[in-house]
Protein backbone atom coordinates (compact mmCIF):
# COMPACT_ATOMS: atom_id res chain seq x y z
CA UNK A 1 0.00 0.00 0.00
CA UNK A 2 1.33 3.64 -0.66
CA UNK A 3 2.49 5.27 1.87
CA UNK A 4 2.60 8.43 0.37
CA UNK A 5 1.49 11.65 2.25
CA UNK A 6 -0.76 12.80 -0.67
CA UNK A 7 -4.24 13.24 0.67
CA UNK A 8 -6.35 13.27 -2.14
CA UNK A 9 -9.72 13.30 -0.92
CA UNK A 10 -11.60 10.28 -1.69
CA UNK A 11 -9.67 8.18 -3.87
CA UNK A 12 -10.60 5.35 -5.78
CA UNK A 13 -8.37 2.87 -5.50
CA UNK A 14 -4.97 2.34 -3.63
CA UNK A 15 -3.50 1.70 -6.96
CA UNK A 16 -4.80 4.96 -8.70
CA UNK A 17 -3.72 6.84 -5.47
CA UNK A 18 0.27 5.41 -6.20
CA UNK A 19 -0.16 6.78 -9.58
CA UNK A 20 -1.64 9.93 -8.60
CA UNK A 21 0.60 10.61 -5.92
CA UNK A 22 3.58 10.40 -8.98
CA UNK A 23 2.37 13.74 -10.14
CA UNK A 24 2.64 15.41 -6.75
CA UNK A 25 6.20 17.08 -7.93
CA UNK A 26 7.72 16.48 -4.26
CA UNK A 27 7.13 12.58 -4.55
CA UNK A 28 9.02 12.76 -7.85
CA UNK A 29 11.83 14.76 -6.53
CA UNK A 30 11.96 12.57 -3.46
CA UNK A 31 12.27 9.20 -5.34
CA UNK A 32 14.77 10.16 -8.25
CA UNK A 33 17.51 8.51 -6.41
CA UNK A 34 16.42 5.41 -6.95
CA UNK A 35 15.11 5.74 -10.52
CA UNK A 36 19.12 6.63 -11.14
CA UNK A 37 19.76 3.51 -9.19
CA UNK A 38 17.13 1.21 -11.17
CA UNK A 39 18.56 2.88 -14.77
CA UNK A 40 21.78 1.63 -13.69
CA UNK A 41 20.90 -1.81 -12.67
CA UNK A 42 19.16 -2.64 -15.26
CA UNK A 43 21.70 -1.31 -17.45
CA UNK A 44 24.05 -4.06 -15.92
CA UNK A 45 21.37 -6.63 -15.70
CA UNK A 46 21.17 -5.87 -19.48
CA UNK A 47 24.83 -6.25 -20.06
CA UNK A 48 24.66 -9.63 -18.03
CA UNK A 49 22.22 -11.48 -19.64
CA UNK A 50 22.53 -9.76 -23.40
CA UNK A 51 26.07 -10.27 -24.14
CA UNK A 52 27.72 -13.24 -24.49
CA UNK A 53 31.53 -12.06 -24.04
CA UNK A 54 32.95 -13.04 -20.57
CA UNK A 55 34.65 -9.83 -19.69
CA UNK A 56 31.60 -7.51 -20.47
CA UNK A 57 29.69 -9.89 -18.26
CA UNK A 58 31.82 -8.57 -15.79
CA UNK A 59 31.84 -5.07 -16.48
CA UNK A 60 28.01 -5.64 -16.52
CA UNK A 61 27.84 -7.30 -13.05
CA UNK A 62 30.27 -4.05 -11.54
CA UNK A 63 27.90 -2.28 -12.80
CA UNK A 64 24.69 -3.49 -11.10
CA UNK A 65 26.81 -4.11 -8.01
CA UNK A 66 27.94 -0.12 -8.33
CA UNK A 67 24.17 0.41 -8.33
CA UNK A 68 23.53 -0.99 -5.69
CA UNK A 69 25.94 0.67 -3.27
CA UNK A 70 24.25 4.08 -4.77
CA UNK A 71 21.00 2.91 -3.35
CA UNK A 72 22.50 2.04 -0.16
CA UNK A 73 24.43 5.37 0.14
CA UNK A 74 21.66 7.26 -1.11
CA UNK A 75 19.54 5.83 1.54
CA UNK A 76 22.22 6.81 4.25
CA UNK A 77 21.88 10.54 3.38
CA UNK A 78 19.92 12.86 5.15
CA UNK A 79 19.70 16.42 3.44
CA UNK A 80 21.38 19.21 5.41
CA UNK A 81 23.70 16.17 6.97
CA UNK A 82 27.89 15.81 6.80
CA UNK A 83 29.65 13.08 6.49
CA UNK A 84 29.87 11.02 9.77
CA UNK A 85 33.29 12.48 11.36
CA UNK A 86 32.47 14.06 14.55
CA UNK A 87 33.69 17.54 14.71
CA UNK A 88 31.81 18.77 17.28
CA UNK A 89 30.30 21.55 14.64
CA UNK A 90 27.93 19.56 13.00
CA UNK A 91 24.68 18.60 14.17
CA UNK A 92 23.15 16.07 11.73
CA UNK A 93 25.15 13.23 10.04
CA UNK A 94 24.43 11.18 7.59
CA UNK A 95 24.06 7.52 8.44
CA UNK A 96 27.15 5.71 9.13
CA UNK A 97 25.83 2.12 9.03
CA UNK A 98 25.09 2.10 4.87
CA UNK A 99 28.78 3.58 4.27
CA UNK A 100 30.52 0.93 6.57
CA UNK A 101 28.47 -1.98 4.55
CA UNK A 102 29.60 -0.93 1.36
CA UNK A 103 32.97 0.18 1.76
CA UNK A 104 33.78 -3.33 2.75
CA UNK A 105 31.47 -4.53 -0.03
CA UNK A 106 33.83 -2.50 -2.20
CA UNK A 107 36.58 -4.26 -1.94
CA UNK A 108 34.97 -7.72 -1.21
CA UNK A 109 33.45 -6.73 -4.90
CA UNK A 110 37.16 -6.13 -6.23
CA UNK A 111 38.54 -9.27 -5.19
CA UNK A 112 35.89 -12.09 -6.39
CA UNK A 113 35.92 -9.95 -9.66
CA UNK A 114 39.47 -10.95 -9.74
CA UNK A 115 38.38 -14.35 -8.92
CA UNK A 116 35.72 -14.10 -11.85
CA UNK A 117 38.67 -12.67 -14.58
CA UNK A 118 41.00 -15.23 -12.86
CA UNK A 119 38.46 -17.91 -14.00
CA UNK A 120 38.11 -16.12 -17.31
CA UNK A 121 41.94 -16.25 -17.99
CA UNK A 122 41.42 -20.00 -17.09
CA UNK A 123 38.51 -20.63 -19.61
CA UNK A 124 40.43 -18.86 -22.26
CA UNK A 125 43.33 -20.91 -22.00
CA UNK A 126 41.10 -24.23 -21.87
CA UNK A 127 38.87 -22.99 -24.92
CA UNK A 128 41.08 -20.48 -26.75
CA UNK A 129 37.62 -18.11 -26.78
CA UNK A 130 35.81 -15.94 -24.19
CA UNK A 131 32.47 -15.87 -25.92
CA UNK A 132 29.66 -17.62 -24.35
CA UNK A 133 28.37 -19.26 -27.48
CA UNK A 134 31.40 -20.50 -28.71
CA UNK A 135 32.05 -22.34 -25.57
CA UNK A 136 29.21 -23.97 -25.68
CA UNK A 137 29.57 -25.48 -29.05
CA UNK A 138 32.86 -26.43 -27.91
CA UNK A 139 31.84 -28.63 -24.88
CA UNK A 140 28.62 -29.97 -26.98
CA UNK A 141 31.58 -31.33 -29.80
CA UNK A 142 32.99 -32.77 -27.36
CA UNK A 143 30.40 -34.27 -26.07
CA UNK A 144 29.30 -35.94 -29.22
CA UNK B 1 26.30 8.03 -15.39
CA UNK B 2 25.72 7.76 -19.06
CA UNK B 3 28.67 6.33 -19.12
CA UNK B 4 27.55 2.53 -18.29
CA UNK B 5 25.14 3.03 -21.46
CA UNK B 6 28.56 3.67 -23.87
CA UNK B 7 29.64 0.78 -22.01
CA UNK B 8 26.60 -1.38 -23.16
CA UNK B 9 27.46 -0.30 -26.72
CA UNK B 10 31.26 -0.57 -27.54
CA UNK B 11 32.31 -3.29 -28.52
CA UNK B 12 35.79 -2.79 -28.20
CA UNK B 13 36.71 -4.22 -24.71
CA UNK B 14 39.91 -1.69 -23.77
CA UNK B 15 37.55 0.85 -24.52
CA UNK B 16 34.62 -0.74 -22.32
CA UNK B 17 37.27 -1.07 -19.51
CA UNK B 18 38.73 2.62 -19.70
CA UNK B 19 34.68 3.61 -19.45
CA UNK B 20 34.40 1.41 -16.77
CA UNK B 21 36.87 3.59 -14.62
CA UNK B 22 35.77 6.33 -15.69
CA UNK B 23 32.17 5.37 -14.46
CA UNK B 24 33.82 4.20 -11.15
CA UNK B 25 34.78 7.93 -10.61
CA UNK B 26 32.29 9.31 -11.19
CA UNK B 27 30.34 6.89 -8.63
CA UNK B 28 33.23 8.23 -6.54
CA UNK B 29 32.20 11.73 -6.80
CA UNK B 30 28.58 10.89 -6.41
CA UNK B 31 29.25 9.19 -3.25
CA UNK B 32 31.32 12.48 -2.33
CA UNK B 33 27.92 14.73 -2.68
CA UNK B 34 26.19 12.19 -0.56
CA UNK B 35 28.36 12.45 2.11
CA UNK B 36 30.05 9.05 2.08
CA UNK B 37 33.57 9.59 1.63
CA UNK B 38 34.76 6.80 2.93
CA UNK B 39 33.06 5.39 0.65
CA UNK B 40 34.08 7.31 -2.37
CA UNK B 41 38.02 6.72 -0.96
CA UNK B 42 37.56 3.60 -1.18
CA UNK B 43 35.57 3.46 -4.82
CA UNK B 44 37.97 5.83 -6.86
CA UNK B 45 40.75 3.76 -5.57
CA UNK B 46 39.52 0.35 -6.42
CA UNK B 47 37.25 0.87 -8.88
CA UNK B 48 39.25 3.54 -10.98
CA UNK B 49 42.59 2.19 -10.21
CA UNK B 50 42.94 -1.64 -9.40
CA UNK B 51 39.77 -2.81 -11.12
CA UNK B 52 40.69 -1.61 -14.23
CA UNK B 53 44.34 -2.76 -13.76
CA UNK B 54 42.97 -6.58 -13.36
CA UNK B 55 40.61 -6.35 -16.32
CA UNK B 56 43.10 -5.10 -18.86
CA UNK B 57 45.41 -7.81 -17.14
CA UNK B 58 42.73 -10.10 -18.51
CA UNK B 59 42.63 -8.19 -21.64
CA UNK B 60 46.09 -9.37 -21.92
CA UNK B 61 46.12 -12.49 -21.64
CA UNK B 62 42.79 -13.18 -23.97
CA UNK B 63 41.44 -11.12 -26.40
CA UNK B 64 40.28 -7.66 -26.13
CA UNK B 65 38.15 -7.42 -29.06
CA UNK B 66 34.39 -8.17 -28.79
CA UNK B 67 32.98 -11.28 -31.11
CA UNK B 68 29.45 -9.75 -33.08
CA UNK B 69 27.49 -12.65 -32.28
CA UNK B 70 25.93 -14.45 -35.37
CA UNK B 71 22.21 -14.30 -34.08
CA UNK B 72 21.86 -11.41 -31.69
CA UNK B 73 18.64 -11.09 -30.93
CA UNK B 74 18.81 -8.26 -28.33
CA UNK B 75 14.85 -8.16 -28.09
CA UNK B 76 14.06 -10.59 -25.06
CA UNK B 77 16.61 -9.57 -22.80
CA UNK B 78 15.62 -6.02 -23.40
CA UNK B 79 12.15 -7.02 -22.66
CA UNK B 80 13.19 -9.08 -19.82
CA UNK B 81 15.42 -5.84 -18.28
CA UNK B 82 11.97 -3.30 -19.36
CA UNK B 83 10.11 -5.81 -17.01
CA UNK B 84 11.66 -5.73 -14.21
CA UNK B 85 12.64 -2.09 -13.99
CA UNK B 86 9.22 -1.08 -14.61
CA UNK B 87 8.88 -3.40 -11.46
CA UNK B 88 11.09 -2.06 -9.62
CA UNK B 89 10.09 2.09 -10.13
CA UNK B 90 6.18 0.54 -9.20
CA UNK B 91 8.37 -0.54 -5.99
CA UNK B 92 9.68 2.80 -5.55
CA UNK B 93 6.33 4.76 -4.86
CA UNK B 94 6.35 2.41 -1.51
CA UNK B 95 9.99 3.99 -0.24
CA UNK B 96 10.98 6.85 1.90
CA UNK B 97 11.71 9.64 0.23
CA UNK B 98 15.56 10.92 -0.50
CA UNK B 99 16.77 12.71 2.49
CA UNK B 100 14.42 12.57 4.95
CA UNK B 101 15.73 12.21 8.22
CA UNK B 102 12.58 10.46 9.51
CA UNK B 103 13.26 7.51 7.22
CA UNK B 104 13.23 4.45 9.10
CA UNK B 105 16.62 3.11 8.25
CA UNK B 106 18.06 6.49 10.63
CA UNK B 107 15.92 5.38 13.21
CA UNK B 108 17.23 2.23 14.43
CA UNK B 109 21.08 1.80 15.45
CA UNK B 110 22.62 4.58 13.41
CA UNK B 111 21.16 7.12 16.34
CA UNK B 112 23.28 5.47 18.84
CA UNK B 113 26.50 4.67 16.67
CA UNK B 114 26.43 8.99 16.08
CA UNK B 115 26.11 9.55 19.81
CA UNK B 116 27.88 7.30 21.58
CA UNK B 117 30.41 6.11 19.77
CA UNK B 118 32.25 9.72 20.90
CA UNK B 119 32.24 8.12 24.86
CA UNK B 120 32.29 4.34 23.72
CA UNK B 121 35.36 4.21 21.27
CA UNK B 122 36.93 7.94 21.65
CA UNK B 123 37.82 8.96 17.58
CA UNK B 124 36.04 11.34 15.65
CA UNK B 125 35.24 8.62 12.51
CA UNK B 126 32.36 6.87 13.17
CA UNK B 127 32.27 5.16 10.15
CA UNK B 128 35.70 3.65 11.45
CA UNK B 129 34.63 2.79 14.91
CA UNK B 130 31.29 0.95 13.62
CA UNK B 131 33.81 -0.71 11.21
CA UNK B 132 36.22 -2.30 13.57
CA UNK B 133 34.43 -1.95 16.47
CA UNK B 134 30.21 -2.64 16.79
CA UNK B 135 30.61 -4.14 13.73
CA UNK B 136 33.65 -6.17 14.28
CA UNK B 137 32.17 -9.48 13.18
CA UNK B 138 30.93 -8.15 9.67
CA UNK B 139 34.38 -6.97 9.27
CA UNK B 140 35.98 -9.90 9.79
CA UNK B 141 34.11 -11.98 7.53
CA UNK B 142 34.58 -9.56 4.94
CA UNK B 143 38.24 -9.96 5.08
CA UNK B 144 38.02 -13.97 5.40
CA UNK B 145 36.15 -13.54 1.90
CA UNK B 146 38.45 -11.27 0.59
CA UNK B 147 41.29 -13.53 1.55
CA UNK B 148 39.51 -16.64 0.54
CA UNK B 149 39.02 -14.82 -2.80
CA UNK B 150 42.84 -14.20 -3.30
CA UNK B 151 43.26 -17.76 -2.58
CA UNK B 152 41.06 -19.15 -5.26
CA UNK B 153 42.80 -16.49 -7.85
CA UNK B 154 46.28 -17.78 -6.66
CA UNK B 155 45.03 -21.95 -7.24
CA UNK B 156 43.32 -20.66 -10.72
CA UNK B 157 45.98 -18.78 -12.28
CA UNK B 158 49.07 -18.99 -9.54
CA UNK B 159 52.56 -19.77 -10.42
CA UNK B 160 53.17 -22.66 -8.22
CA UNK B 161 50.56 -24.52 -10.29
CA UNK B 162 51.29 -23.79 -13.60
CA UNK B 163 55.26 -24.76 -13.28
CA UNK B 164 53.81 -28.17 -12.31
CA UNK B 165 50.72 -28.73 -14.75
CA UNK B 166 53.11 -27.23 -17.76
CA UNK B 167 54.26 -30.60 -19.46
CA UNK B 168 50.51 -31.94 -19.18
CA UNK B 169 48.55 -28.80 -20.31
CA UNK B 170 50.63 -27.81 -22.55
CA UNK B 171 49.99 -29.95 -25.84
CA UNK B 172 45.97 -29.55 -24.87
CA UNK B 173 46.62 -26.14 -25.04
CA UNK B 174 48.11 -26.06 -28.83
CA UNK B 175 45.38 -28.67 -29.86
CA UNK B 176 42.74 -25.69 -28.78
CA UNK B 177 44.41 -22.87 -30.58
CA UNK C 1 59.88 0.68 -21.21
CA UNK C 2 63.10 1.35 -21.08
CA UNK C 3 62.96 4.24 -23.39
CA UNK C 4 60.03 6.00 -21.46
CA UNK C 5 62.61 8.35 -18.97
CA UNK C 6 60.00 10.76 -17.67
CA UNK C 7 57.68 7.87 -16.85
CA UNK C 8 60.53 6.08 -14.59
CA UNK C 9 61.66 9.02 -13.04
CA UNK C 10 57.82 10.26 -12.30
CA UNK C 11 56.97 6.57 -10.96
CA UNK C 12 60.26 7.04 -8.80
CA UNK C 13 59.63 10.38 -7.10
CA UNK C 14 55.69 9.00 -6.74
CA UNK C 15 56.36 5.94 -5.30
CA UNK C 16 57.51 6.35 -1.81
CA UNK C 17 54.69 9.10 -1.89
CA UNK C 18 51.90 7.16 -2.68
CA UNK C 19 53.43 4.54 -0.11
CA UNK C 20 53.29 7.33 2.72
CA UNK C 21 50.20 8.59 1.68
CA UNK C 22 48.53 4.57 2.35
CA UNK C 23 49.98 4.82 5.70
CA UNK C 24 48.50 8.33 6.57
CA UNK C 25 44.90 6.95 4.78
CA UNK C 26 45.89 3.61 7.38
CA UNK C 27 46.68 5.07 10.26
CA UNK C 28 44.78 8.39 10.57
CA UNK C 29 41.72 6.16 9.62
CA UNK C 30 40.47 7.23 12.88
CA UNK C 31 40.35 10.55 12.65
CA UNK C 32 39.65 11.42 8.64
CA UNK C 33 37.74 9.47 5.99
CA UNK C 34 40.47 6.33 5.52
CA UNK C 35 41.18 2.87 7.17
CA UNK C 36 42.37 -0.47 6.59
CA UNK C 37 40.46 -1.50 3.00
CA UNK C 38 41.50 1.97 1.12
CA UNK C 39 45.26 2.01 3.19
CA UNK C 40 45.68 -1.51 1.62
CA UNK C 41 44.32 -0.90 -1.98
CA UNK C 42 46.59 2.37 -2.21
CA UNK C 43 49.82 0.59 -1.29
CA UNK C 44 48.78 -2.15 -3.12
CA UNK C 45 48.71 0.57 -6.29
CA UNK C 46 51.89 1.93 -5.59
CA UNK C 47 53.64 -1.52 -6.25
CA UNK C 48 51.18 -1.98 -9.07
CA UNK C 49 52.41 1.30 -10.89
CA UNK C 50 56.18 0.12 -9.90
CA UNK C 51 55.66 -3.00 -11.71
CA UNK C 52 54.11 -1.65 -14.84
CA UNK C 53 56.72 0.85 -15.28
CA UNK C 54 59.86 -0.73 -14.51
CA UNK C 55 58.39 -4.41 -15.37
CA UNK C 56 57.42 -7.41 -13.28
CA UNK C 57 60.97 -8.71 -12.59
CA UNK C 58 62.22 -5.64 -10.40
CA UNK C 59 59.00 -5.15 -8.88
CA UNK C 60 59.29 -9.12 -7.79
CA UNK C 61 62.56 -8.05 -6.80
CA UNK C 62 61.46 -5.40 -4.64
CA UNK C 63 58.11 -7.29 -3.30
CA UNK C 64 59.21 -10.84 -3.56
CA UNK C 65 55.92 -13.07 -4.47
CA UNK C 66 55.95 -15.18 -0.53
CA UNK C 67 55.95 -11.90 0.89
CA UNK C 68 52.68 -10.34 -0.11
CA UNK C 69 51.37 -14.47 0.10
CA UNK C 70 52.33 -14.54 3.60
CA UNK C 71 50.21 -11.35 4.51
CA UNK C 72 47.16 -12.42 3.34
CA UNK C 73 47.38 -14.72 5.86
CA UNK C 74 49.20 -13.15 8.22
CA UNK C 75 46.38 -10.15 8.07
CA UNK C 76 43.67 -12.01 8.79
CA UNK C 77 45.47 -13.83 11.64
CA UNK C 78 46.15 -10.40 13.51
CA UNK C 79 42.25 -9.40 12.81
CA UNK C 80 41.09 -13.16 14.28
CA UNK C 81 44.17 -12.39 16.67
CA UNK C 82 42.69 -9.71 17.88
CA UNK C 83 39.62 -11.04 18.81
CA UNK C 84 41.03 -14.05 20.91
CA UNK C 85 43.26 -11.82 22.78
CA UNK C 86 40.30 -10.06 23.71
CA UNK C 87 38.86 -13.43 24.76
CA UNK C 88 41.77 -14.54 26.83
CA UNK C 89 41.51 -10.93 28.56
CA UNK C 90 38.23 -11.75 29.95
CA UNK C 91 35.92 -10.02 27.20
CA UNK C 92 33.83 -11.33 24.70
CA UNK C 93 35.26 -12.42 20.98
CA UNK C 94 36.52 -8.46 19.10
CA UNK C 95 35.82 -7.02 22.08
CA UNK C 96 38.81 -4.32 22.60
CA UNK C 97 37.40 -2.92 25.84
CA UNK C 98 39.13 -5.60 27.71
CA UNK C 99 43.04 -5.27 25.70
CA UNK C 100 43.62 -1.82 27.83
CA UNK C 101 42.95 -2.64 31.98
CA UNK C 102 42.57 0.87 32.99
CA UNK C 103 41.07 2.88 30.33
CA UNK C 104 38.33 0.93 27.87
CA UNK C 105 38.16 3.64 25.48
CA UNK C 106 42.17 3.45 24.98
CA UNK C 107 41.47 -0.61 24.63
CA UNK C 108 39.09 0.37 22.03
CA UNK C 109 41.57 2.79 20.33
CA UNK C 110 44.58 0.02 20.47
CA UNK C 111 41.54 -2.89 19.05
CA UNK C 112 40.69 -0.58 16.25
CA UNK C 113 44.15 0.11 14.97
CA UNK C 114 45.52 -3.65 15.23
CA UNK C 115 41.85 -4.49 13.56
CA UNK C 116 42.67 -1.77 10.46
CA UNK C 117 46.27 -2.99 10.41
CA UNK C 118 45.23 -6.35 10.02
CA UNK C 119 42.73 -5.50 7.11
CA UNK C 120 45.38 -3.26 5.59
CA UNK C 121 47.60 -6.12 5.55
CA UNK C 122 45.26 -8.72 3.96
CA UNK C 123 44.52 -6.29 1.77
CA UNK C 124 47.37 -4.98 -0.08
CA UNK C 125 48.97 -8.24 0.25
CA UNK C 126 45.48 -9.64 -1.67
CA UNK C 127 45.73 -7.17 -4.59
CA UNK C 128 49.73 -7.03 -5.00
CA UNK C 129 49.32 -11.15 -5.48
CA UNK C 130 46.24 -10.99 -7.35
CA UNK C 131 48.63 -8.70 -9.69
CA UNK C 132 51.43 -10.98 -9.73
CA UNK C 133 49.26 -13.95 -10.76
CA UNK C 134 47.39 -12.13 -13.55
CA UNK C 135 51.00 -10.39 -14.90
CA UNK C 136 53.10 -13.59 -14.18
CA UNK C 137 50.76 -15.86 -16.42
CA UNK C 138 51.19 -14.20 -19.59
CA UNK C 139 54.59 -15.34 -20.06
Amino acid sequence: MPRDGCNAPAPQSAALRGWLGTTNKMQILGLYNYWIFIVLMMCGFYVVISRGNLVKKLVGLNIFQTSVFILYISMGKIIGGTAPILTGTATVYSNPLPHVLILTAIVVGIATTALGLALVVRIHEAYGTIEEDEIHAQSEDEAL
Amino acid sequence: MVTALAVIRLRDLFAVVMLFGIYSLLSASLFVVLDAVDVAFTEASVGAGVATVFMLGTLALTTSREKTPAAHKPLLPLLAVLVTGAALIYGTFDIPHYGDPGNPIHQHVAPRYLEDSAEEIGIPNVVSSVLASYRGYDTLGEVTVVFTAAIGVLLLIGDARRRRSEDRSRPDHEEDA
Amino acid sequence: MKQYSILRLITKLLLPLILLFALYVQFHGDFGPGGGFQAGVIFAAGFVLYALVYGLDNARRLMPTWLPRLGISLGVLIYAGVGVAGMLLGGAFLDYGVLDPHDPVHGQHLGILLVELGVGITVASVMISIFHAFAGRGR
